[in-house]
């Protein structure tokens, strides 16, 4: 191991904390289907009332996402809406 | 009015039985009428860890059946009048109790006591379904481990989930050297993960081990894990106590005493 490498090595509290943050994005996802479910269907209600949407094609996540900051990495929820209809899409008169 | 309280974690051997009798024992010795429940049925421990095995008489499955009235399966501590013990049963299983049955017990010892301590089994099955049933607040014990950490997360999930109102979190076994060297996660970074209020830093201390060994609790004794016991306890009655500087205090100071010691 070069002088470098001692550099760069990571202390393994470090490595822990680190570890752990990227585990408990997906475990806090997966525990609460109740949850997730909830969030579901109150995004279905908003957005339905501007157009009409595939509620069963609906499909949200809780992922990783860049950021400044933070140490690079935060949690960010993800949500694939497929729109039928632009019901009354805000589009001017 | 009497406030209960679960100790809880999810992974086992992290010291709730531990917190549970030193809380219990601190708040006693602040005058407070406390009693501990172990509903952790099949393998009770609270009773070795507070000194109270050859007294057992009648356990919680006792009450919940009705063989015994209340009064008569209350342990009283050796030390406090004030406090009391709650065994649980060794020789049934964790489903002899439910819930409801639970809550009934605790509400009935709500007028008697101010504060009520549940020691919770490991795990989130029935046991730990059954300790969270009653309980107005919870004190999670983690370990700045990531077993514990990630058990502890999940925990807290279910306790918001099930409606406790508070919830705070107590770091058991930080050892100082460790976090020095970057070879332990400090107590920040556990919060930082858990993202709930801290309302204790407990050092590893040898003293425990001499403590649970001889069935008497430290918490008061002038050891860091016995301050920090007390000061925990003072924090649950709503006192604003600052935190122990543990790093400090494993420094010259020690040093120069174990130097003396020695000569």
């Amino acid at each position: 191991m070069g002088l470098m490498d001692l550099f760069k090595k990571k202390s393994s509290g470090d490595i822990a904390k680190d570890r752990l943050k990227l585990l408990l994005v997906s475990d806090r996802a997966n525990c609460s289907p109740e949850i997730m479910e909830k969030i579901k269907n109150d995004i279905i209600q908003v957005i339905s009332k501007y157009m009409e949407i595939d509620a069963e094609g609906l499909d949200i996540q809780i992922t990783q996402t860049e950021s400044e900051g933070n140490n690079g990495n935060v949690p960010a929820l993800f949500a694939n809406i497929p729109i039928k209809d632009m019901r009354h899409s805000g589009t001017s008169e | 009015m009497s406030e209960v309280i679960v100790i809880t974690s999810g992974k086992g051997g992290v010291g709730k039985t531990t917190t549970t009798a030193n809380v219990g024992t601190g708040l006693a010795q602040l005058d407070k009428k406390v009693v501990l429940i172990d509903t952790d049925i099949g393998l009770r421990n609270l009773d070795v860890v507070m000194g109270l095995e050859n007294r057992i008489v009648y356990n919680l499955v006792d009450v919940v059946e009705g063989n015994c009235r209340m009064k008569q399966a209350l342990i009283k501590d050796k030390r406090y009048p004030n406090l009391s013990l709650l065994p649980s049963a060794q020789t049934k299983d964790k489903s002899a109790v439910s819930p409801e049955q639970m809550v009934k017990v605790i509400d009935e010892l709500r007028d008697e006591f101010d504060y009520i301590l549940l020691d919770c089994p490991a795990g989130i099955e029935q046991g730990f379904k059954n300790a969270i049933a009653g309980a107005d607040r919870a004190l999670v014990v983690t370990t700045p481990e990531v077993s514990a950490i990630r058990d502890a997360d999940r925990i807290i999930g279910l306790l918001t989930a099930n409606e406790i109102a508070r919830v705070d979190l107590i770091v058991n076994r930080l050892r100082m050297d460790m976090v020095k060297r970057g070879d332990m996660m400090n107590i920040g970074d556990v919060t930082d993960i858990l993202a709930i209020n801290l309302i204790g830093a407990v050092p590893d201390d040898e003293q425990i081990v001499i403590s649970t060994n001889q069935g008497e609790p430290l918490v008061g004794t002038d050891c860091k894990a016995g301050i920090a016991y007390a000061n925990i306890c003072h924090r649950v009655l709503g006192e604003d106590v600052p935190f122990l500087n543990l790093e400090e205090k494993d420094g010259m100071w020690n040093k120069l005493k174990g130097m003396f010691k020695k000569n």
